[in-house]
């Protein structure tokens, strides 16, 4: 691995232009109606696929990333399945039918290398991530911190000790570039191309994203974080990010992201890969923060060994349509999985999430817990899937899905799916849709709050089980955006 | 008909020439298109205590939830003049800033939100500013060691899981921070075991003493061995039936409400203790009057 990237982080001050106009969190800043981030850069960059995918680009992609053959076989293949496999027939058709995949730039080079200061990236950029909060958070409360931008990985840094403990973070291009023998291993292994039309589209050009493998043993305390950003109109973006956590190690990784607001549709679809080996711990935080028009279709994915642990703490605040199930395999006895998600729709916004956990091993234990809120006109739906295989006895599993309405012109809608073939098994299910109680208004606005600040403090209540999770600085960002977005939210 | 209570009252700890606190006149309210009240007249000066005593369903609760302006709650005619202003098109919250403040008869629970988060927020709210962080620490902890709450009490959800007594002791708290002009305290001492009772009733004798006027709601006589108010109203069927001084209230212990409307409604003035207290009541009647 690099030797030269480690001393970013702790050896070199941020230049003082570098100060964030604004000091929020990364990841968190402007949901829905107020949101922050709609700004974008002047186009500026090193090189732009043409509209529309062909087998050209794949190859073009390739080649100028230098890949092994076996990887281009492997996004050649990928784009086969791809241009076989038909649209989904579940979930919003209506949007997901209007995506015109041939009106998208599927590759984007915006800079020529990577760098580890963020005095060496490009102004524009460096300045659109000072906007985001990203060098301040990094100083702050991180231990690694990767910025993408478009396709690739513009900024990238990991701190020494963690580097020295044979940590490896590092963009999943450079991963492949340097540790060819652990990607090619672990690679697509959970998620194969031929999962869905949208990981196969993953497959066939994905770019950035992050590698993280952590030695057995080593756990890291303070996260890894990744952002994502999308500047230019009609981009696909396409990370992709696997991570090996050995025996007995932990690591918390967190990504954000945040795009322009654009009157046409960007798209955004991710391949996640975790592979949790025994007594192996990871949480995986995402903030998912997209703009009105940006199209978040994600394939999410772990799978946990004997005594392992994964948790998937999963908020989703902007996108125009987010289908994003994250998944947790339980192979190993007594490994555990547990789902956290919270979904926030408004106007013209669908949140279609949930979770997956498969129990194939004998006393494993899962928890999912699922919240909800809509207001105007917004949806939220929850699909999930138990499932448990013939002799995997002893297994507990709690779910917990519950969805708040804020108005009459909103919509919530619950898929539950169990497939439970083994009797002796503890599962329990619990659903509730409710409005804000206007018994719970009056309390609070009898207490002095308007109504807007009633219904953010009852959201904000809501939505603790999640912000409680979130490191503290994301909780208390979550707590000011849901403030926000109830100004003039009702009455 | 007579209307009890309409005229400036000559009670005691207020100066006669000034504007009432509190002046209900005629206050009829509807819930669901069914009217509840049905012509309420009560004026309360600052730092008196009113209790209103009456039977459950007599509309005690419909009273206090339109005085705070619960939205389904309709005023469909009458006045509420809050210190000389109507206040039956305000908010709750633009109520709670002009100094009401309700103790709930059944307070509802805000999960995820904890108590101390709710205070500081809603304390910061009522007196329209931001209170540095170490003194509200201090001028709460204080008044949580008077109130018998417990610390760990701060870090819970508001109300959630709450038994019936710590919701009340909740609401005390809540409104000693508050510190409003008006208190109104609907059933307060219900669900309160004695010693409760004690230490809630102490609390409330506390918020009275910072010149507070106070209507306490209730049905049973028990809270008003602790609490004495000087005025006691007899309620039943939407209205005040009957006014007097705290010896009412043993009255009313003794033979029942009953009493009130077959004894001495007829007769107005002519109850056992009618002539025996100035009250809120209308000055040119006896104290215990009847509404027809
Ligand atoms: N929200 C409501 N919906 C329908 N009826 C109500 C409502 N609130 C009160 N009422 C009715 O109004 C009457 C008075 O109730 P309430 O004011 O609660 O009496 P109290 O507090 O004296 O027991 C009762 O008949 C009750 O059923
Ligand atoms: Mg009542």
């Amino acid at each position: 691995m690099s030797a030269e990237l480690a001393p970013a982080l702790n050896n070199k001050g941020l230049p003082e232009s570098a100060k964030p106009e604004l000091n929020k969190s990364a990841g968190l800043e402007g949901i829905g109606n107020d949101y922050k981030y709609g700004f974008s850069d002047k186009e500026d960059y090193i090189f732009k696929s043409g509209r529309g995918l062909t087998r050209e680009i794949v190859e073009k992609i390739s080649a100028m990333k230098n890949e092994p053959e076996w990887m281009l076989k492997f996004r050649l293949r990928a784009l086969d399945i791809f241009n076989k496999k038909p649209m989904p027939t579940w979930g919003n058709c209506g949007l997901l039918n209007d995506i015109d995949f041939e009106n998208i730039f599927y590759y984007i080079k915006p800079s020529q290398k990577q760098e580890t200061d963020w005095d060496e990236v490009p102004e524009g950029i460096k300045n659109t991530f000072d906007r985001l909060g990203i060098p301040e958070a990094e100083r702050k409360f991180l231990a690694g911190v990767t910025a993408q931008y478009e396709s690739e990985v513009v900024y990238h840094s990991i701190r020494e000790d963690l580097e020295k403990q044979g940590v490896l973070f590092l963009d999943m291009d450079s991963g492949l570039r340097l540790h060819e023998d652990i990607v090619r291993e672990h690679f697509a292994t959970v998620i194969p191309a031929a999962d869905n039309k949208f990981s196969a589209l993953n497959s066939a050009v994905w770019s950035g994203g992050s590698f993280i493998w952590v030695p057995p043993g080593v756990k890291i305390e303070i996260p890894l974080q990744a952002y994502f950003r999308i500047n230019a109109e009609n981009m696909g973006q396409f990370e992709r990010t696997l991570i090996i956590a050995e025996p007995g190690s932990f690591v918390h990784y967190i990504e954000g992201c945040t795009a322009p607001t654009y009157s046409t549709d960007s798209l955004h679809s991710a391949v996640v890969e975790l592979i949790a080996k025994p007594g192996a711990h990871i949480r995986y935080t995402t903030i998912q923060n997209w703009s009105k028009n940006v199209y978040n279709l994600v394939t999410k994915r772990a799978v946990a060994h004997e005594d392992a642990k994964v948790e998937w703490v999963d908020g989703n605040l902007g996108s125009k349509l987010t289908m994003k199930y994250p998944a947790i395999y339980l192979l190993g006895e007594r490994a555990h999985g547990e789902v956290l998600s919270i979904a926030f729709a408004g106007e013209d916004q669908h949140q279609d999430a949930g979770a997956k956990i498969i129990h194939a091993a004998k006393n494993t234990t899962s928890m999912i817990i699922s919240k909800s809120i809509c207001k105007n006109g917004g949806r939220t739906s929850y699909r999930g899937l138990i499932k448990v295989y013939p002799k995997a006895t002893g297994v507990k599993s709690s779910v917990k899905c519950d969805a708040l309405l804020l108005d009459d012109k909103s919509r919530s809608d619950t898929y539950p799916t169990m497939e439970i073939d083994e009797k002796d098994v503890n599962i329990e299910h619990e659903a509730t849709v409710s409005k804000v109680g206007e018994e719970q208004l009056f309390y609070l606005m009898s207490r002095g709050l308007n109504q807007d600040e009633a219904t953010a403090m009852i959201v904000n209540g809501f939505f603790e089980p999640f912000t409680k999770e979130l490191p503290l600085e994301y909780a208390v960002e979550l707590n000011r955006l849901i403030q926000l977005e109830m100004e003039g939210s009702v009455g | 008909m007579t209307s009890p209570n309409t005229n400036k009252s000559t009670g005691s700890n207020s100066d006669s020439s000034a504007i009432p606190l509190l002046e209900i006149v005629d206050l009829h309210v509807n819930v669901e298109d069914k009217e509840i009240l049905k012509g309420v007249n009560l004026t309360i000066n600052a730092g008196e205590i009113h209790a209103i005593m009456g039977r459950n369903g007599s509309g005690k609760s419909t009273l206090s939830y339109a005085l705070m302006g619960h939205p389904r709650y309709k005023v469909t005619s009458g006045k509420m003049l809050y210190k000389g202003q109507e206040i039956s098109e305000m908010s709750p919250d633009q109520r709670a800033k002009l100094g009401l403040a309700l103790a709930f008869q059944y307070p509802v629970s805000i999960p995820g939100v904890s108590v101390s988060n709710f205070l500081r927020k809603t304390v910061n709210a009522v007196r329209g500013r931001d209170i540095p962080v170490k003194e509200f620490r201090l001028e709460l902890k204080a008044l949580m060691a008077k109130l018998g709450v417990k610390d760990e009490f701060l870090s819970r959800y508001v109300n959630d899981g709450f038994s019936g007594g710590e919701k009340k002791r909740l609401e005390i708290l809540q409104l000693s921070m508050l510190n409003p002009s008006l208190a109104i305290l609907d059933e307060t001492d219900s669900g309160l075991d004695i010693d409760a009772l004690k230490t809630v009733s102490e609390g409330v004798n506390a918020l009275s003493k910072a010149d507070t006027a106070i209507l306490l709601i209730t049905h049973y006589q028990r809270m008003l061995n602790y609490v004495q108010p000087q005025f006691v109203h007899v309620f039943q069927d939407g209205k005040i039936v009957a006014s007097g001084g705290s010896e009412l209230a043993l009255e009313l212990e003794d033979r029942g409400y009953e009493w009130v409307t077959s004894e001495m409604q007829p007769t107005p003035g002519t109850g056992p203790n009618a002539t025996k207290t100035s009250s809120s009541s209308s000055s040119s009647s006896p104290a215990v009057v009847g509404a027809k």
